[in-house]
C-alpha cells in the first residue's frame, strides 16, 4: 500500500516537473553545481594531499636529512670579507652520528652540486650526488639497469657514475646508457647502472574509483641526478667552490658535505634521535650552518595543512549547494502559489494536508536527487580533467560522495519542508477561487 | 482510510442533512460580515434541490459547508448522522473524498492531466488500486460520453466536454451527495441541457443532488428549490 503510493506519487512529481522542463532544469543547476563543486574540491584537496604525502614519504619517514645552509653573513667582518668560508656539515659530524646516538641504522652522507654533463653532443644540466654504496637503502630508489656504486668503486675512486631516467631521457634518448661515457666538468665518467625513482608507498587507504592522472612525474620535477662514489668526488672536484656574490665580487666556500641522512630503526625512534643530532650538531657547529628535516614531522604537517583545506574547500562548497537549495525553495514557493487552484481541486477531491506535502515535497525531492545524480556524474568529469590539464593529482573518495549527496538531500528536504507546508495549509476554499 | 468517528449511514427518505441555526460569518476589519443567518435545512437521501438567489447571498458559502470544505462558526450540522464541526481536518477531507461528489461551475479540471488521469484524483486519495481505477475512471468516461478522448487534456475539450469529465470525476468514489455550482453557468444552452440531462438521470438513479442555479429550468426540473436572500433562506417551495 505505501509502495503502492510512492511509485505513483514519483510518477506524478516526474510528470509536473516534466511539464515544466525548462524551469526543473534550472532549479537543478544550482544542486548539480553545488554537489559537483563539493565532490570536485574534495578531490583536488585529497589528490593534493596524497601527492605531498607521498613525496614526503619519499623522503623516508624513518630518516632524519640534516642539510647543510649556508650560514648568515658575520656582521663583524664586513670591511675585510672573509677570502675563504668554511662551514657546513663535515666527516666529523658523520662519525659522530656513527658513534654517539643510538638506534641509527644506516648514515648517508652525500655532496651535492650542479654540473653540466655532455654526451655526444648533447647537453644538460645535472645535479651530481656524490654518495655511498648503501644510498638506496633509504631512500625510495630502485636500480633498474646495472649496478649501483659498490665498495669496491668508493675504495679505488673510481670514475663511474649511476645516471636516473631523468637523465637517461635528456641525454642517451634511445642509447643504451650503460657502458658509455659522460662527460661532467672535464672528466669522463663510465655509466654502470640506472636507477629510478619510484615509490610504493600506498599513503593512504580509502581511495575510491579513478586515480585520475597519477602524475608519474611526482617528485622529479628537479633536474636528473648522477650518482659518483663520494671518494671520487672528493679527488676529483675537491671541496672548494668559486661564489660570485653580489656586491664584493667573488669568494671561495668550502664544504664538506652538504647532506647527511640518518635513518633510525623504528618510527617511532625518530623524534628523540632528532633532538640528540640537534644537540650534537649545536654543540660542534656554532654557526648556524645546517637544518635538519624530519619527513615525518612534515607529514604531520602536511595532514593538518590538508585538514585544513578540506574544511575551507568543503565549506565553500557546502556554501554553493546551500544557494542552491535557496533557489529550489524560490521555485517551488513559485510552483506553489501558480498551482494554487490544483491544490484546492485535490483537497476538494479528498486530499488530506499530509498528502499535499507529500506531493510537493516529493517534487522538490525528486529535484534535488536528480540534481545529486549528475552532481556526483560531473563532480567525477570535473577532477579527470583538472588533472588533465594541470598535472595535479586529484583523488575521488567515496565519502566525499556520500557526503555531497548527503547535503542535497538534507538541502532538498530542508528547503522543500517550507513550500509544501504552505500548499497544504492553504485554504481550499480560498484555494478554488484562485485564478 | 480515515477511521471516522461514525460509520455515515442512510436509509431512504431519512435525512441525508440536517443544519440547524447554522451561521457563517468573517471578520472584516474589526466589523463582522454575516454571510449564512440561522440556516435551518434539511434534506432527505434522494432528493433533488435547487438553491436560487442573488449574487453574495451565499449559495457557495452554504454549498461548500455541506460539502465539509467549510465549518459553521454557530450552529449544527449533521451529515448523515455526524456531527461536522467535532471533525479534524483529515477527517473532512475523508469524508470529501468518499461522500461527496463536486461539480464547479468553472469545471476545475487540472490542465496537466489528461481526462482518464482527472476521473482518478479522487480514488487516488481514497487508495484504490491503480488497475481498479482505471477501469472505473475508463466506464464513467464512457457514460459520460467521453470514451473516445480519454487520452486528451482540458485544454482539447469544449466546455461541455470538460463539465461532463467533471462529473465523471464527481461520480468516481460513488458519493451520497452531488454538489454543483452553478454547473452550467460556463456554458452555451445546447451544452448546458446535455449537463441537465445527466444530473436529471443521475437523480433517477436515486443520488441526492443539490444545484445552485440562476437557470429557471433547472429549478424546474428540481423537486424543491430554496432561496437564498443576504444570507437567509427567504422562501422554500416543492415543485
Ligand atoms: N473569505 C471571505 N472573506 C470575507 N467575505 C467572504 C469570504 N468568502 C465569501 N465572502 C462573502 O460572502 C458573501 C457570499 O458569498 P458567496 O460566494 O456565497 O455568494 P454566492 O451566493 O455564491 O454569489 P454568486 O452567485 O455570485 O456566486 C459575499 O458577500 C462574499 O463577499
Ligand atoms: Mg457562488
Amino acid at each position: 500500500m505505501f509502495l503502492f503510493r510512492l511509485k505513483r506519487t514519483i510518477r506524478l512529481g516526474i510528470k509536473s516537473l516534466w511539464m515544466h522542463r525548462l524551469r526543473s532544469m534550472l532549479t537543478v543547476l544550482g544542486i548539480i553545481f553545488g554537489v559537483s563543486s563539493v565532490i570536485a574540491m574534495l578531490a583536488i584537496g585529497e589528490g593534493a594531499s596524497q601527492d605531498a604525502q607521498e613525496k614526503i614519504a619519499r623522503l623516508g619517514s624513518r630518516n632524519i636529512i640534516i642539510k647543510t645552509t649556508k650560514p648568515p653573513e658575520d656582521q663583524s667582518a664586513t670591511g675585510q670579507r672573509q677570502m675563504m668560508k668554511e662551514y657546513g656539515l663535515t666527516y666529523a659530524d658523520a662519525e659522530r652520528f656513527q658513534d654517539g646516538i643510538p638506534n641509527v641504522r644506516i648514515i648517508v652522507p652525500s655532496r651535492r652540486f650542479s654540473q653540466e654533463a655532455q654526451y655526444r653532443n648533447r647537453r644538460a644540466s645535472i645535479e651530481i650526488v656524490g654518495t655511498v654504496p648503501w644510498h638506496p637503502d633509504i631512500s625510495a630508489m630502485k636500480v633498474k639497469f646495472g649496478r649501483f656504486i659498490v665498495s669496491n668503486d668508493m675504495q679505488y675512486k673510481e670514475g663511474i657514475c649511476v645516471v636516473d631516467e631523468r637523465v637517461v631521457k635528456e641525454l642517451f634518448r634511445f642509447d643504451e646508457p650503460i657502458g658509455q661515457n659522460i662527460k661532467l666538468a672535464g672528466d669522463y665518467y663510465r655509466v654502470v647502472g640506472v636507477v629510478t625513482e619510484q615509490s610504493n608507498t600506498n599513503t593512504s587507504g580509502n581511495n575510491f574509483g579513478n586515480q585520475s592522472g597519477e602524475a608519474p612525474k611526482a617528485g622529479g620535477a628537479k633536474t636528473g641526478c648522477v650518482y659518483i662514489p663520494i671518494t671520487t668526488v672528493k679527488g676529483r672536484f675537491g671541496e672548494m667552490s668559486l661564489q660570485v656574490s653580489s656586491g664584493a665580487g667573488a669568494s671561495i666556500e668550502r664544504v664538506e658535505l652538504q647532506e647527511i641522512i640518518v635513518q633510525v630503526q623504528q618510527v617511532e625512534e625518530v623524534m628523540p634521535t632528532r633532538q640528540n643530532v640537534q644537540t650534537m650538531m649545536t654543540r660542534f657547529h656554532k654557526k648556524n650552518d645546517f637544518e635538519i628535516i624530519v619527513p615525518l614531522e612534515l607529514m604531520k604537517q602536511a595532514k593538518e595543512i590538508q585538514r585544513i583545506f578540506t574544511i575551507v574547500l568543503g565549506s565553500i562548497a557546502a556554501i554553493s549547494l546551500i544557494v542552491g537549495g535557496i533557489g529550489i525553495m524560490n521555485i517551488m514557493l513559485a510552483t506553489v502559489s501558480e498551482r494554487t487552484r490544483e491544490i484546492g481541486i485535490r483537497r476538494a477531491l479528498g486530499a488530506k494536508k499530509r498528502d499535499i506535502v507529500v506531493q510537493f515535497l516529493s517534487e522538490t525531492l525528486l529535484l534535488t536527487f536528480i540534481g545529486g545524480i549528475c552532481g556526483i556524474a560531473l563532480g567525477m568529469v570535473i577532477p579527470y580533467f583538472v588533472s588533465q590539464f594541470s598535472q595535479m593529482k586529484t583523488v575521488i573518495t567515496l565519502s566525499s560522495l556520500i557526503l555531497a549527496f548527503g547535503i542535497s538531500a538534507i538541502v532538498g528536504i530542508t528547503f522543500g519542508l517550507y513550500p509544501a507546508y504552505r500548499a497544504a495549509n492553504m485554504d481550499p476554499i480560498e484555494s478554488l477561487r484562485h485564478e | 482510510m480515515q477511521k471516522l468517528p461514525k460509520a455515515i449511514e442512510f436509509k431512504d427518505g431519512s435525512p441525508i442533512l440536517d443544519m440547524k441555526q447554522v451561521c457563517k460569518s468573517y471578520q472584516l476589519g474589526g466589523s463582522e460580515l454575516k454571510v449564512l443567518r440561522d440556516i435551518d435545512l434539511t434534506i432527505k437521501h434522494g432528493e433533488y434541490t435547487a438553491i436560487m438567489g442573488p449574487s453574495g447571498s451565499g449559495k457557495s458559502t452554504l454549498l461548500n459547508m455541506i460539502g465539509c470544505l467549510d465549518r459553521p462558526t454557530n450552529g449544527n450540522y449533521l451529515l448523515g448522522g455526524q456531527e461536522v464541526s467535532s471533525l479534524d481536518d483529515d477527517q473532512l477531507s475523508t469524508i470529501r473524498g468518499a461522500y461527496i461528489g463536486f461539480i464547479f461551475q468553472s469545471f476545475n479540471l487540472i490542465d496537466q492531466l489528461n481526462v482518464i488521469e482527472n476521473i482518478e484524483i479522487p480514488m487516488y486519495y481514497q487508495g484504490v488500486s491503480e488497475q481498479e481505477s482505471f477501469k472505473r475512471a475508463r466506464e464513467l468516461a464512457v457514460m459520460v460520453g467521453l470514451g473516445e478522448r480519454l487520452e486528451h487534456k482540458p485544454s482539447e475539450l469544449s466546455g461541455g466536454q470538460q463539465q461532463r469529465v467533471a462529473i465523471a470525476r464527481a461520480l468516481v468514489n460513488d458519493p451520497l451527495i452531488i454538489l454543483a455550482d452553478e454547473p452550467t453557468g460556463n456554458l452555451d444552452s445546447a451544452s448546458g441541457n446535455e449537463i441537465l440531462k445527466i444530473l436529471l438521470d443521475l437523480h433517477k438513479q436515486g443520488k441526492t443532488l443539490i444545484v445552485i442555479t440562476h437557470d429557471d429550468d433547472i429549478a424546474k426540473s428540481a423537486e424543491r428549490v430554496i432561496r437564498l436572500f443576504d444570507g437567509y433562506i427567504q422562501k422554500q417551495e416543492y415543485n
